[in-house]
């Protein structure tokens, strides 16, 4: 098992926004957190990268307690996060994003190799390197916050809605592209609003409502749920 | 000639202003809080210059124990005071920098008392020259000199090294730059290391100009080069050393151009330009508008 999130609750003050939560990704797996605003998905998501501690519970990658680690750590451990609103550095420009991306990373010519091939799966990205990634379009900024994940080597990468703001012929783009990435054997753990594309490309999928699991099963057959459709698929 | 000799001792005041600014608009720049204490800071720098050369120390070897106790002090004072206030509001971190302003001060009059120590006179030990009726010190081309390298050498570490770029990555989004695997507090210690040494440096050539240390000697020259970081536009580099260069020119050109009895007024000038930059320009002259985030 690659990650195992056993029983975890997360709080913002008196707020619970996560109760009792538990799931698990498999190697080589997409499994998918969906579920409405406020579910808990983006709190399940921090907690596993580091950025908020569960006030219980424990989060296992490849058997081992990464909870009390730092988020830097956790990094080095082998878990990137491309957070919700892709945060790139605006003022960098795009060579220095994707440098920051393999901060962890010592290798200076690996680094380089690195480098090299992002451009080669994103050639838009290259010719754009030295503008302010400020300056890059949406599409291009969420292509960039993905590839400067990818830059630490990750083993599993998290997905906070990447779909966001997108015109639907780059959210079909982005989510090829998240494809590629799994095929190339990074696990991902995808959290989405747009249920259908979220199922349409995961392995197994767990349904979120007021920080609580609701269902949980293989995407194909979720997607035919009734209960599913009619809640979150728009009939 | 009076004129140039005023504007080298402009460029000379401006350089440490300039100098001391770094060290706001670094710290301001990676975690928004105006570290009010900064010229504290290079008020203990002063004097940990002066002990040393007490004790027998060459300047060249007191100057470089000053930097490193500054940087370790600077470092520390984030660590304890600042640090646990992350998370908290801006103002209380801002309250807070002024409680250790205080501190430092009072523990600086407790350690040395509060009357002036004299420093060593350094310029006189430095060749002069002759112009006319009027004597250049070597020591004022020396600051500005070894000022401009150390702040090109700042301004290509910021902009090209691992570090420099990761400290502006921290400034952009802190919490993005610890998804990438940045140690912040590593970074943000950092940059208060940086701005200590340079606020230590800027002590030793202020001293060297004007040989006296009080613990009252870093509250001026403190809020001068804050002052010079905002012309410039606070959190950005290159602008801190424009407005320190702009601020002490200005500053030795009123000083030498109106009567003496009135010399105090270089003080009311200095500060209203700063009103003018900030009701014209607030973000300063490098500064960027920015909107608002959403």
């Amino acid at each position: 098992m690659l990650l195992d999130v056993k029983n975890i609750a997360i709080h913002y003050g008196a707020i619970q926004a996560v109760k009792d939560m538990s799931f698990t990704v498999e190697d080589g797996e997409i499994v998918t957190l969906i579920g409405a605003n406020g579910a808990g998905k983006s709190s399940a998501l921090h907690a596993i990268s580091g950025m908020l501690r569960p006030s219980a519970g424990d989060i296992l990658f490849q058997n081992e307690s990464i909870l009390k680690e730092p988020a830097y750590k956790i990094v080095q451990k082998g878990i990137s996060q491309v957070p919700e609103g892709r945060r790139i550095f605006a003022n960098l420009t795009v060579l220095e994003n994707l440098k920051m991306g393999a901060y962890i990373n010592k290798n200076k010519s690996q680094v380089r190799q690195d480098i090299e091939r992002t451009f080669e799966r994103f050639p838009r990205l290259e010719e754009r390197k030295d503008y302010r990634a400020g300056t890059l379009s949406g599409g291009e900024q969420q292509m960039l916050a993905i590839a400067r994940a990818l830059m630490a080597h990750p083993k599993l990468l998290l997905l906070d809605e990447p779909s966001m703001g997108l015109s639907p012929i780059l959210v079909q783009e982005i989510f090829r592209i998240i494809r590629d990435i799994n095929e190339d054997g990074v696990s991902i753990l995808l959290v989405e609003q747009n249920a259908q594309l979220a199922l349409a490309i995961a392995n197994r999928a767990y349904v979120l409502e007021t920080g609580k699991i609701l269902y949980e099963g293989e995407a194909k057959s979720l997607l035919l749920d009734d209960r599913i459709k009619q809640a979150y698929l728009g009939g | 000639m009076y004129f140039v000799v005023q504007l080298l001792n402009g460029l000379q005041l401006g350089a440490i202003y300039a100098l001391i600014a770094l060290g706001y608009t670094m710290v301001y720049g990676v975690i928004k809080l105006i570290n009010f204490a900064h010229g504290d800071l290079m008020m203990m720098a002063a004097y940990f210059a002066l002990i040393a050369m007490a004790k027998g120390a060459h300047p060249l070897l007191a100057l470089a124990i000053s930097i490193i106790m500054t940087t370790v002090l600077g470092v520390l004072i984030e660590r304890i005071a600042y640090k646990p206030l992350r998370k908290s509001s801006r103002l209380s971190a801002l309250i807070t920098a002024i409680g250790v302003s205080l501190l430092l001060q009072n523990v600086a009059m407790l350690i040395w008392g509060s009357g002036a120590k004299t420093y060593p006179n350094l310029q006189a030990s430095l060749p002069s020259f002759n112009i006319g009726h009027n004597t250049i010190s070597s020591l004022s081309i020396i600051t500005v000199v070894l000022a401009v390298l150390v702040m090109i050498g700042l301004y290509f570490f910021v902009e090209k090294s691992k570090v420099g770029t990761a400290m502006r990555a921290v400034s952009e989004d802190m919490e993005a730059a610890e998804l990438m695997g940045i140690n912040v507090n590593h970074t943000i210690s950092a940059t208060f290391a940086i701005g200590s040494a340079l606020a230590a440096l800027a002590a030793f050539l202020l001293c060297a100009a004007y040989p006296q240390v009080t613990p009252y000697i870093g509250a001026m020259p403190g809020i001068k080069a804050f002052i010079a970081a905002v012309i410039g536009g606070i959190g950005i580099v290159p602008g801190a050393m424009v407005g320190g260069f702009i601020l002490g020119i200005i500053e030795a050109l009123t000083k030498g151009f109106i009567p003496s009895q009135y010399s105090a007024l270089s003080d009311a000038v200095v500060f209203a330009i700063l009103i003018v930059v900030l009701l014209i320009k607030p973000s300063g002259i490098f500064g960027k508008v920015q909107g608002e985030k959403v």
